[in-house]
């Protein structure tokens, strides 16, 4: 897959699996998305294990762009990019978005071939590059 | 040089310490944060209890980097990572036969790598509330029951802070008043640690 992927990581595998629905109405398969959300347990949290698995599911060598919503979110995906193979790690980017809005938009940028900064920056800024 | 038998009761003592206050830790945590502390540290240091024999069967700084993947993994939350990183950096960082001095600057560099990790600094009302000042106590020569009554006023000391980071900081000044359960939860293990190193130093 040449477009980036897109990761999304909430608390809340709801919020997750619904945000990843939305992302999929606008860009239907064009763009590598996948999902993860709870603790390890299922409860509500996030799981670095999930993180890097949804990470290998949505790869691709253009890079991915994981939106989270709260901060354990943040810490556990930058924790997961560190772990990952340092070829790897440098083309995964942790988007400070709203998750919801900020995936929609980011997955949309991406389909049109976008880079990763530009996806990334297109999500922080909530408009169109 | 800690022996297989005292890495093992080290690691052990910790991670009851955590787990017999998961409670404490969660009401904590549900006052001023989303309530899953105690919880998350407790199925954190019960996955470090399930290893316990291939953890305490490693070097000291190797057996510190095996715990704290454990709590990478398994916590599910930023205490994860946060004290995951603490873990792994201080052994990374540890020499094999440290003494107090490289035990100190070894810790220091572990808790710089928890201030990058959650981009913070004391003041916020956070873990690093207790694990600085206990830092400066190891690394000046006062007695280790000192340090641990360090750690616990430390502790107590983020009850009229005002949290500038992490969930608690969404209540703003309503986060005034409540002990941080990073906080505690780091006192909880300098305290077990330091119990668990003097029993047979």
């Amino acid at each position: 897959m040449k477009n980036v992927g897109i990761v999304i990581v909430s608390h809340s595998p709801l919020v997750a699996e619904g945000t990843a629905d939305m992302v999929r109405q606008m860009v239907g398969d064009e763009v590598p998305v996948a999902y993860c959300g709870g603790n390890p347990e299922g409860g509500l949290g996030t799981s670095v294990e999930s993180i890097l698995r949804a990470i290998d599911s949505a790869w691709s060598e253009a890079g991915v762009a994981i939106l989270v919503d709260l901060g354990g979110a943040e810490t556990n995906s930058e924790m997961a990019v560190e772990m990952l193979p340092s070829e790897r790690a440098r083309r995964v980017v942790v988007c400070n978005a709203p998750i919801v809005e900020g995936a929609v938009i980011a997955a949309t940028e991406a389909s049109g071939g976008a880079s990763l900064d530009v996806v990334k920056r297109t999500a922080e800024e909530l408009s169109p590059a | 040089m800690l022996d297989e038998k005292r890495r093992r009761a080290l690691i052990e003592d910790v991670a009851k310490a955590v787990i017999d206050h998961a409670e404490e830790l969660t009401a904590l945590d549900s006052a001023i944060g989303d309530g899953d502390h105690g919880a998350n540290m407790k199925r954190g240091f019960e996955a470090v209890l399930t290893d316990l024999d291939a953890i305490s069967g490693k070097p000291l700084p190797d057996a510190l980097k095996a715990a704290g993947m454990q709590l990478v993994m398994k916590v599910g939350g930023a205490s994860g990572p946060l004290y995951g990183t603490l873990f792994m950096t201080l052994g990374k960082t540890l020499p094999a036969d440290a003494d107090r001095a490289a035990f100190a600057a070894a810790f220091k560099a572990a808790i710089d790598a928890v201030k990058a990790r959650g981009k913070s600094d004391v003041g916020q009302k956070t873990m690093l509330d207790v694990l600085v000042p206990v830092q400066e106590a190891i690394a000046s020569d006062i007695a280790v029951s000192d340090v641990v009554q360090r750690a616990h006023e430390a502790a107590e000391a983020t009850v009229p802070m005002l949290a500038t980071r992490g969930r608690a900081s969404f209540l703003g000044e309503r986060s005034i008043g409540h002990m941080d359960p990073g906080a505690r939860s780091s006192a909880l293990i300098v305290e077990a640690a330091a119990a668990a190193l003097a029993t047979e130093a």
